[in-house]
């Protein structure tokens, strides 16, 4: 049984949620290769092939293939997936676009989220916003995965793989790119982060969340969060938010500062290692699950903790 | 221009999910069920494509137990003109709710699909990709604005790291995040008419799809409880802890 793992990168770099996602592939099988789509993408190919043990990597490259147009990427995989008996494909905004299609072209059910390979047919995935886990079996002869990366431990390095060149399906016709907006960060990203501070809706405003958040963040070499609440308001960008309809990370720390602790924003948080509340209200849900929590007003409690922190 | 919105029923959102204890599932006897919230805001556009005079007719369809009529009439009180119930007891998983809806688009030759990204019970983010992938239309997923003109829709997508903009020709599925609009409140006069706006009552039987689970559930279990956290008495105490725990 062979596994292909999609590769997860932004065109420069390989994002350790392909590590983690081979991980769950060996889970399934010793026999794991990597697609890397994209164009201009040898470098990230190159860095996929150092993944220790995967046995090759495959690369395609075109424009719509970069652009991440789902129809190409679903019919690049899909043209691949007779020799595989399973693909696992990380399961990011751009995974969660194509997978669906990769399993409504092989005509089988999609196990989304996995967070857990119990065995070749059986998988553990969240449901209701993570407030449940279903233990599924599947007897479909392809299995099609994403995968939760924050469940998973990141591949070692040390591989050797060879680079093989895939040839890129015909561009789809009825969708064109026309341009992308993204947010520029110094900052580590969200996903992979060890540590990442959040604010919600209690900062009041953009400048506010800017003043509080980002000096802590920067302070502490952590990513930038928000709850669904504080992007709605205005006060931080759409891709910050964590929550069940935004990004789910799972870091060794998480501080929550003025976030009141919502089903939808615990779905996409409460699997972190340690997590802190800064609240002023000791009735609030974040505290039933924060491993400390702190009592207080963000604008007392956050100087001390800068100063705190030295 | 004619719209399709396929609506589900599920969980009200804001309902504590309770597991059953025999591990079966989760329950839902005598909890709260609402239209699933990514529905509603694609309800909404559509109501709002045709008040801009772009869609001449919006029509809603579930797939669900009878309660999902409840479903229906809701959107019809947002807007949508008429609705079709596609009853059944199983819980359809997405490919199959994907091939039902096949058969509806070619029964009603709509310009264009719009529905949620994701229910929030079963969390699968699916269905809208397979519908276009079955019917070989285009797709453009987790939309945050949406122009429909000349045949094409120009849709901004939510992406990791901020927004793409694609154009996809029409007819086309599109699914909707939660930033695409806010969905309105029903008037009352609204809800009146609802009452009186058709609705179709149909089977499974009556498309020809096979809806048989594929996906066994072994069990549904509650997550791990995290211990008991503590109260600190100011930042001093917190970076202690912090760092006693090794995470700073």
């Amino acid at each position: 049984m062979a596994v292909l793992v999609i590769a997860d990168h932004d065109g420069a770099h390989l994002r350790d949620t392909t590590h983690k996602t081979v991980t769950a592939a060996k889970a399934l099988s010793g026999e794991v290769d990597v697609l890397v789509y994209g164009d201009g993408a040898q470098g990230v190919a190159d860095a996929a092939a150092k993944i220790d043990g995967v046995r090759k990597v495959l690369l395609s490259q075109s424009a719509g293939l970069k652009a991440e147009i789902a129809e190409d990427v679903a019919a690049l995989i899909n043209g691949l997936a007779g020799g595989y008996d399973a693909v696992a494909i990380p399961a990011s905004a751009s995974g969660k676009n194509f997978a669906p299609r990769v399993a409504a072209l092989l005509d089988v059910s999609l196990l989304s989220d996995v967070i857990e390979v119990v065995d070749a047919n059986t998988f553990v995935r969240p449901i209701y916003a993570g407030n449940a886990l279903e233990t599924v079996q599947t007897s479909e002869a392809k299995k099609v995965l994403t995968v939760r990366t924050t469940a998973f431990r990141a591949a070692g390095e040390g591989g050797s793989a060879a680079v093989e060149t895939v040839a890129a399906p015909a561009a789809a016709d009825g969708t064109r790119f026309i341009g992308e907006e993204k947010v520029v960060s110094d900052r580590p990203e969200l996903g992979a982060a060890k540590i990442v501070v959040s604010g919600g809706r209690a900062l009041g405003s953009a400048e506010e969340f800017k003043a509080v958040i980002d000096p802590l963040a920067d302070k502490l070499g952590a990513a930038v969060g928000a709850s669904r609440a504080a992007v709605d308001a205005g006060y931080a960008p759409n891709d910050y938010q964590v929550g069940q309809t935004g990004k789910v990370v799972a870091p060794g720390l998480y501080i929550a500062v003025g976030i009141s602790g919502a089903i939808q924003h615990l779905a996409g948080m409460k699997d972190s290692k340690v997590i802190v509340a800064i609240n002023k209200d000791p009735e609030a849900p974040i505290f039933s699950i924060a491993d400390y929590g702190l009592v207080e007003d963000y604008k007392t409690a956050i100087p001390a903790l800068m100063g705190a922190l030295g | 221009m004619k719209i399709l919105v396929p609506v589900k029923r599920v969980l009200d959102y804001n309902v504590k999910v309770r597991v059953k204890a025999d591990q079966s599932g989760v329950d839902l006897s005598n909890v709260k069920m609402s239209m699933n919230p990514f529905d509603e805001i694609a309800v909404e556009e559509a109501t709002r494509l045709k008040e801009k005079g772009v869609a001449t007719e919006i029509v809603a369809v579930s797939i669900g137990p009878a309660q999902a009529k409840d479903t229906i009439i809701t959107a019809l009180t947002i807007g949508a003109d008429r609705g079709i119930l596609i009853q059944t007891d199983v819980d359809v998983e997405p490919l199959a709710v994907a091939k039902l809806l096949k058969a509806v688009v070619e029964q009603e030759n709509p310009d264009l699909v719009i529905m949620g990204k994701q229910a929030i019970d079963g969390d699968n983010n699916a269905t809208g990709q397979m519908l276009s992938t079955l019917l070989g239309w285009p797709q453009a997923t987790f939309a945050s604005k949406v122009v429909v003109e000349n045949g094409e829709a120009q849709v901004t997508r939510e992406v990791d790291g901020g927004l793409q903009t694609l154009v996809v020709k029409l007819p086309a599925v599109v699914t909707t995040d939660l930033r695409l609009n806010e969905p309105r409140y029903a008037s009352l006069p609204n809800i009146m008419k609802a009452k009186k706006k058709p609705l179709d009552m149909k089977t499974v039987a009556d498309y020809g799809v096979d809806v048989t689970p594929r996906l066994k559930v072994v069990r549904v279990t509650e997550p791990p409880k995290r211990g008991a956290g503590v109260k600190v008495k100011d930042a001093a105490e917190l970076v202690a802890s912090l760092k006693s725990a090794g995470v700073l």
